[in-house]
């Protein structure tokens, strides 16, 4: 296992916990966070460099709102006989508007986030994806949220 | 103020990252041909409009030990959802919680939380703090693994 390789030190890490928690917007923002880090502006920008070449972390921006953009998302699950697995993924994946797609451990046992431009292109969306796989599709909207956020500390 | 040309410009120039460079608004602004306080003054109007989430980092789960993530499901009564749904979105290893619909009989789950967890024992635990959190209000759940990613684009993601 690669546990004991880790790709990170104690010092990026908590740099990896600081930029979770936001990052600032004004002149020099690596400026602000190496000071408030104790460490110098230029090893922060060389650590975050580093941490997403080394895929530690996955991404390092703003993150947008799909659906305060006009865009429309849904999660929806849909049960598949594990004889055509193979075969309903390779359909399902074909489809641009699908996002991400996982096999779970459920009778449900594909699960996957549809995002469109409008809620239009979503319901055209979900219906072809029934009427291709053949398969009764789970749509699962989200009625309320109450958080979105990944504070994983390092 | 709405989501117009100018934000979009600054999404399209900046989903898959912001630069790194000392001064990453003012790259942005050179790259856009507008003033960087314009650049600056919109990323802040965009926060407090919800339009982004948060400027920060992702991190890999798996990189940094988190190797069992599991969708937590609770079949809640519906008054009760909005309450609990807050209190469980406050737990620390809870980085998604979400009211979604039932589809009886096959489904009938309505609050989602995903948790995070470094062993099966870890999560196991967090299980449990949610089900002493809602009490009598569990009338049952579940957890889900993803067992294989299927797909993952690098589409900009808020659900999980």
């Amino acid at each position: 296992m690669d546990t004991n390789l880790k790709s990170y030190d104690a010092i990026d890490a908590r740099l990896i916990n600081h930029l979770q928690n936001g990052f600032p917007v004004c002149e020099s923002p690596y400026l602000q966070v190496a000071n408030e880090l104790d460490l110098t502006e230029s090893d922060v920008l060389e650590r975050l460099e580093n941490l997403l070449e080394n895929g530690t972390l996955t991404r390092f921006g703003a993150l947008y709102n799909a659906e305060k953009m006009g865009g429309a998302l849904t999660l929806a699950a849909i049960k598949v006989p594990e004889n055509d697995f193979e075969t309903i993924t390779q359909i399902v994946n074909a489809f641009p508007e699908v996002a991400h797609n996982y096999a779970r451990n459920h009778e449900l046992n594909m699960w996957f986030v549809v995002a469109t431009e409008n809620p239009e292109q979503l319901a055209t969306t979900l219906t072809e994806i029934a009427l291709q796989t053949n398969l009764h599709v789970f749509n699962m909207p989200k009625i309320n949220e109450y958080f979105v956020g990944l504070k994983l500390e390092a | 103020m709405n989501f117009d040309e100018i934000d979009l410009m600054i999404m399209r120039a900046t989903q898959t990252g912001l630069p790194i460079v000392p001064q990453p608004y003012h790259a942005i602004a050179k790259q856009l041909n507008l003033p960087v306080e314009l650049i600056m003054a919109r990323f802040a109007a965009m926060q407090e409009s919800g339009v982004i989430r948060r400027i920060g980092a992702v991190p890999n789960h798996y990189k940094l030990g988190y190797k069992f993530n599991g969708m937590t499901v609770w079949n809640v009564p519906d008054k009760y959802v909005d309450l609990f749904g807050k209190k469980i979105g406050e737990l620390p290893f809870v980085s998604h919680c979400y009211h979604r619909p039932r589809h009886l009989p096959d489904w009938n789950y309505n609050l989602f939380a995903m948790v995070h967890g470094k062993s099966q024992e870890d999560v196991n635990e967090q299980i449990e703090t949610i089900a002493k959190l809602l009490s009598d209000c569990n009338l049952g759940s579940d957890v889900l693994y993803s067992t294989r990613i299927l797909k993952k684009t690098g589409f900009r993601s808020n659900v999980s």
